[in-house]
């Protein structure tokens, strides 16, 4: 099984949607990660803050509103502000095909989409973990 | 307050990396049946709390037996987090049982009493929903308060032996809800029978009633007479188990029972001379 990791699943912006949210974390969690959910409508600021608090490696942020755009990269960057270089973020929701490489520009390296099998995610999981893929890290691999 | 610094001490601390420092100031499990209102309780407590004092709250929630993964999922009830001055004066940090049994692992200890060594006031530990014969909480928090609710089964369970007579305080939550005095009664009535009965108080998380009268009384809680021996019989039997839980053989050893039948005692006697050495 692969290292065990705290991963923040997380709802951005006005979203009162979690289903797929909370499927994701219970895939996480039967994959052997400790999930930590904050329920619905954060701010940027609070999911950064939460992943610090948690010291989670890994930020999964789910977006249904459209807002994806702007909230995506705005937790990148405040990440990278408060020094957290080394956390892996990734994505999913409804985010069209022709917004996804803006956002793995921004430092996201995985979106998930409707369909998505649960071992994909967690083998996303564990093959980014082994990368040096932080929001900070100026490689230019993301999942698929 | 450096956060991220003490979430990655924290962190250290948990895998064994680090040794924990010792500060001023009490540590407080919060326990009871899941469902009962624990993590709305310590919300509602917060908001009287902060900013005056500064709290670390460690939840605890269970680690799956299955896959060794969590759901850690306090935080979504925490509305106080959304108060940006009140935010900075609240740590609060999810942590999973992982291989402890029980409703707390025994690191807790070691994470409250470095969080009151960075400084923060108190340490509030909300269990894992925890049954009758839960006491292991016993051996990490200096102060226990059972939170109780209607509608939780009849007057003999008030009766029954267990976490009530450890218990430094009792909370009656949902007092809005019809039957919350009964069950008051039933804990007064039942306790008054034993010696040093610990004080039950009523409040309502949802309608923040009787919460201030509860932050008031965080304290000056005295500890419950003629507890410190079963606070201590719980404190050798968790170091013990840890001492097995952290062996690095633990898991191998676990296999060998499930794949060849290695029997138990064996296994015991292998874990133990592995700690000899050691």
């Amino acid at each position: 099984m692969a290292e065990r990791q705290r991963i923040v699943i997380a709802k951005p912006g006005l979203d009162g949607h979690d289903r797929g949210a909370k499927v994701v974390a219970r895939a996480l969690r039967d994959g052997g990660h400790e999930v930590i959910y904050t329920g619905l409508r954060r701010t940027p600021e609070q999911i950064v803050r939460t992943a610090m608090d948690e010291d989670a490696s890994i930020i999964g942020l789910s977006s249904l509103s459209g807002a994806h755009g702007h909230l995506f990269p705005k937790v990148c960057s405040l990440l990278r502000e408060a020094g957290m270089n080394d956390v892996i973020v990734f994505g999913g929701g409804i985010i069209p095909v022709d917004d996804r490489d803006g956002l793995f520009q921004c430092g996201v390296r995985a979106i998930f989409g409707p369909g998505t099998t649960s071992s994909e995610i967690l083998d996303f999981i564990e093959q980014a973990s082994q990368r040096n893929c932080g929001v900070g890290s100026s490689e230019e691999w993301h999942w698929g | 307050m450096n956060r991220l610094e003490l979430a990655k001490e924290l962190s250290a601390i948990e895998n064994g990396e680090l040794k924990a420092e010792s500060g001023q100031g009490l540590i407080f499990a919060i326990t009871g049946s899941p469902g009962v209102g624990k993590s709305c309780m310590i919300d509602a407590l917060l908001h009287h709390l902060t900013p005056k004092n500064k709290v670390a709250i460690l939840a605890v929630d269970p680690t799956s037996p299955l896959s060794g993964g969590a759901l850690l999922g306090d935080r979504v009830r925490m509305s106080v987090l959304d108060d940006n001055e009140k935010a900075d004066s609240i740590y609060l940090r999810s942590i999973a049982t992982r291989s402890s049994s029980g409703s707390i692992p025994s690191i807790v200890r070691d994470l409250s009493t470095h969080l009151l060594a960075r400084d923060f006031d108190m340490v509030l530990v909300e269990t894992v929903g925890a049954g009758q014969s839960e006491v292991r909480c016993a051996a990490i928090a200096d102060r226990i308060i059972l939170v109780e609710g209607p509608g939780r089964g009849d007057g003999i369970q008030a009766e029954k032996a267990g976490l009530l007579e450890l218990a430094d305080l009792i909370v009656v939550n949902k007092s809005d809800l019809e039957g919350a005095d009964k069950v008051v009664n039933h804990l007064k009535i039942s306790l008054s029978i034993g010696d040093n009965p610990p004080p039950i108080m009523k409040v309502s998380s949802l309608l923040g009633d009787g919460i201030e009268d509860l932050s008031n009384k965080l304290a000056s809680m005295p500890q419950r007479v003629g507890s410190i021996r079963a606070r201590m019989r719980q404190r050798l039997l968790m170091s013990h188990e840890s001492q097995i839980t952290a062996n690095p053989h633990f898991e191998s050893v676990i296999d060998r029972m499930a794949q060849e039948g290695l029997g138990v005692e064996e296994a015991l006697e292998e874990l133990q001379s592995v700690n000899k050495l050691r």
